[in-house]
């Protein structure tokens, strides 16, 4: 599926991190003038994570709740201000873009919802919700618009005679393909997904996914999928990057991935999926709770719930190193 | 999907209106409320008497009981200490009172929804300047801050209305941020964002409609209470000028005598604006049901 080899990124992330600080209220300020030991709250959602998304590729993006998967999709999406790093979109950093090129830039990177009731306003018609922003960008007139909404509404599966209808009219899996349109109104090319189909029914969630592949092959759309569940992902991704307390643990194409898991962290996550073929095995979960985000523990950040921790790991951050060509892992256990 | 409404084709008017039919006390309160602001405009023509102006003033009429035969008319509701036609007084009352009503909470609606709104959305800096004012306003008594004022502007209408907007536009700011802080982080308007739509229109377009069914509730229930707190201004004489009277000064012209037995002259001006705190109350409840798409069957 994947041809790297004759493309430049789309997207590329250059240690791009996200820190949220609450600041201290004015007893805190006081109290900290007067010698006590509180601290403004730092939660570092995103710490310098680096990857590539080539064209045509579907990146997919996994990780356990909390571990700052979505904060990077929003940052991708140009919803949040990154606190530091660079994202570059087909080789422009987003940051120095102004004006006509910045507005065109952020159009042409678009981003679906988890939550299908929350993502659609629900005092706008259909035709409102799909047909604000290629209106207000000129992408059509007030007078082709119309026609430009069959289009896209047809295009993700829905009937365009459904464009006066409010979202409360429709059904989870026909509001997801709502904002799916939505995005796509814009004519972007790179989509980020999150949590796409997390909060859909098993049997829409294919339908959504077979949607998302069709759409990719239509329209040469490039995805980060952002999924809690490598079960979803295997199918449609050329690539997965597992992601712990807002570091990349390992970054690997999905066959190798699933076949040769190196990091502790992505055995653990592997050995959990249901199968079939393992109907009848005891599931073991990952020992321990992700460690709070507000204070992440020394050294590898797995090192709490890895069974096989040694002194190093506590201490030192280990760095992510090729174990084979395009496989990546943050493991001090491949050095020996 | 069985029961969605295909709407293509139908007045959303006629669906709205027969959303709110469906509540009988509401279109009660609605005829009501109507019939009183016909009343009110229409003052002028409809009464027997013009209570201000002296020439069809008798003051040998005084403290008539209601539906005494005076000397030129029938006085249905009776007359106050000066002989004017009580009915007369309170159709010319409720016009002032529903005009200043109307009016201050327009204002402070328009005025206190866009500060709550930016505050929201913008949050930061702007968020605690105008959220602090409101609440150093709120920390005060209503009456208190728009007897201040309204002994700091002098009397008159237009000073009654910036007193009152003064008093009013802190219940909007704050009950539009409520509901707009919940509103912002909502995955639509991070949407907008992603669509690159400008931050005036999302928070109009996109923000502003998602958070006017509190805004409605709260704006009809202080319509009444404007309507109210105009009424105890003028009773305690600082509100609108005598030459203007409201439903309040009535009140406060018959109070005098009310333990006399002449409980007329105060207790139909006081019915009467029972009434219209009712009516805008049962008019705003079902306002709120209709305006809600979600709770649409």
């Amino acid at each position: 599926m994947s041809n790297q080899e004759q493309n430049s990124p789309v997207l590329e992330i250059r240690s791009l991190s996200k820190k949220f600080v609450k600041p201290l209220d004015f007893a805190g300020k006081i109290a900290q003038k007067l010698g006590s030991n509180i601290r403004e709250e730092v939660v570092h959602a995103v710490d310098g994570v680096s990857l590539h998304v080539n064209k045509g590729e579907v990146v997919s993006l996994v990780g356990e709740s909390g571990c700052g998967k979505s904060t990077l999709g929003r940052m991708v999406a140009g919803i949040m201000p990154p606190t530091s790093g660079e994202i570059l979109y087909k080789g422009q950093n987003i940051a120095s873009l102004t004006g006509e090129d910045a507005r065109e830039v952020a159009l042409k990177v678009q981003m679906i919802f988890q939550d299908p009731f929350a993502s659609l306003n629900p005092r706008l018609r259909v035709r409102d919700i799909i047909g604000e922003a290629p209106l207000v960008h000129k992408l059509t007139t007030a007078a082709e618009q119309d026609d430009y909404l069959d289009d896209v509404m047809l295009r993700c599966g829905l009937d365009p005679s459904y464009k006066r209808r409010y979202p409360h009219q429709f059904s989870g899996g026909q509001r997801q393909r709502l904002g799916i349109a939505r995005a796509l109104a814009v004519q972007p090319d790179f989509i980020v997904c999150d949590e796409a189909v997390a909060a859909l029914d098993v049997s829409i969630q294919a339908q959504i996914l077979n949607l998302f592949i069709k759409l990719r092959e239509d329209l040469d759309l490039t995805y980060l999928f952002i999924s809690h569940d490598l079960g979803v992902v295997e199918h449609i991704s050329d690539r997965i990057v597992i992601m712990y307390l807002g570091r990349v643990v390992e970054s690997a194409p999905t066959e190798e991935l699933f076949a040769k898991p190196n990091h502790p962290y992505t055995q653990a996550l592997l050995r959990e999926i249901p199968r079939l073929d393992a109907r009848h095995a005891d599931f073991t979960p990952i020992e321990g709770e992700i460690p709070s985000p507000l204070d992440p523990p020394q050294g590898c950040h797995f090192h709490p719930r890895c069974p096989f921790a040694t002194d190093r790991c506590r201490q030192e951050v280990p760095q992510l190193k090729s174990v084979a060509p395009g496989h990546m892992s943050a493991c001090h256990l491949n050095e020996g | 999907m069985a029961a969605a409404v295909q709407d293509d084709g139908i007045n959303p008017w006629r669906t709205f209106a027969s959303d709110f039919a469906e509540k009988k006390l509401a279109v009660l309160g609605l005829i009501v409320f109507v019939a009183l602001i016909a009343a009110a405009i229409f003052a002028p023509w409809i009464t027997p008497q013009n209570p201000y102006d002296l020439n069809q003033i008798d003051f040998l009429d005084g403290r008539l009981e209601p539906g005494s035969v005076g000397s030129q008319i029938t006085y249905w509701l009776g007359t106050d200490d000066q002989g004017r036609d009580l009915l007369s007084g309170i159709f010319y009352g409720l016009r002032t009172s529903l005009a200043v009503g109307a009016a201050s909470t327009l204002i402070a609606l328009v005025l206190g929804g866009a500060l709550g709104l930016f505050a929201a959305y913008f949050g930061g800096r702007v968020d605690t300047l105008i959220m602090r004012i409101a609440d150093l306003q709120l920390s005060f008594p209503a009456i208190l801050i728009a007897l201040i004022l309204v002994s700091a502007l002098g009397q008159g209408v237009d000073k009654v209305i910036i007193s009152l907007v003064a008093v009013q536009w802190a219940y909007y700011a704050r009950t539009i941020r409520g509901t707009a802080l919940v509103e912002r982080r909502k995955e639509y308007v991070e949407a907008a964002t992603c669509l690159a739509i400008s931050h005036r229109r999302i928070v109009f377009k996109h923000l502003m409609p998602n958070c006017t069914p509190p805004l409605i509730v709260v704006g009809t229930v202080q319509v009444a209470h404007a309507i109210s707190l105009e009424a105890t201004l003028s009773f305690l004489g600082i509100g609108v000028p005598i030459t203007e009277p409201s439903l309040g000064l009535l009140i406060k012209n018959g109070f005098d005598y009310m333990l006399s037995g002449d409980y007329w002259v105060s207790f139909y001006p006081g019915l009467a604006l029972l009434i219209t705190i009712v009516s805008i109350n049962l008019v705003g409840d079902q306002l709120r049901d209709v305006l809600n798409p979600r709770l649409k069957k």
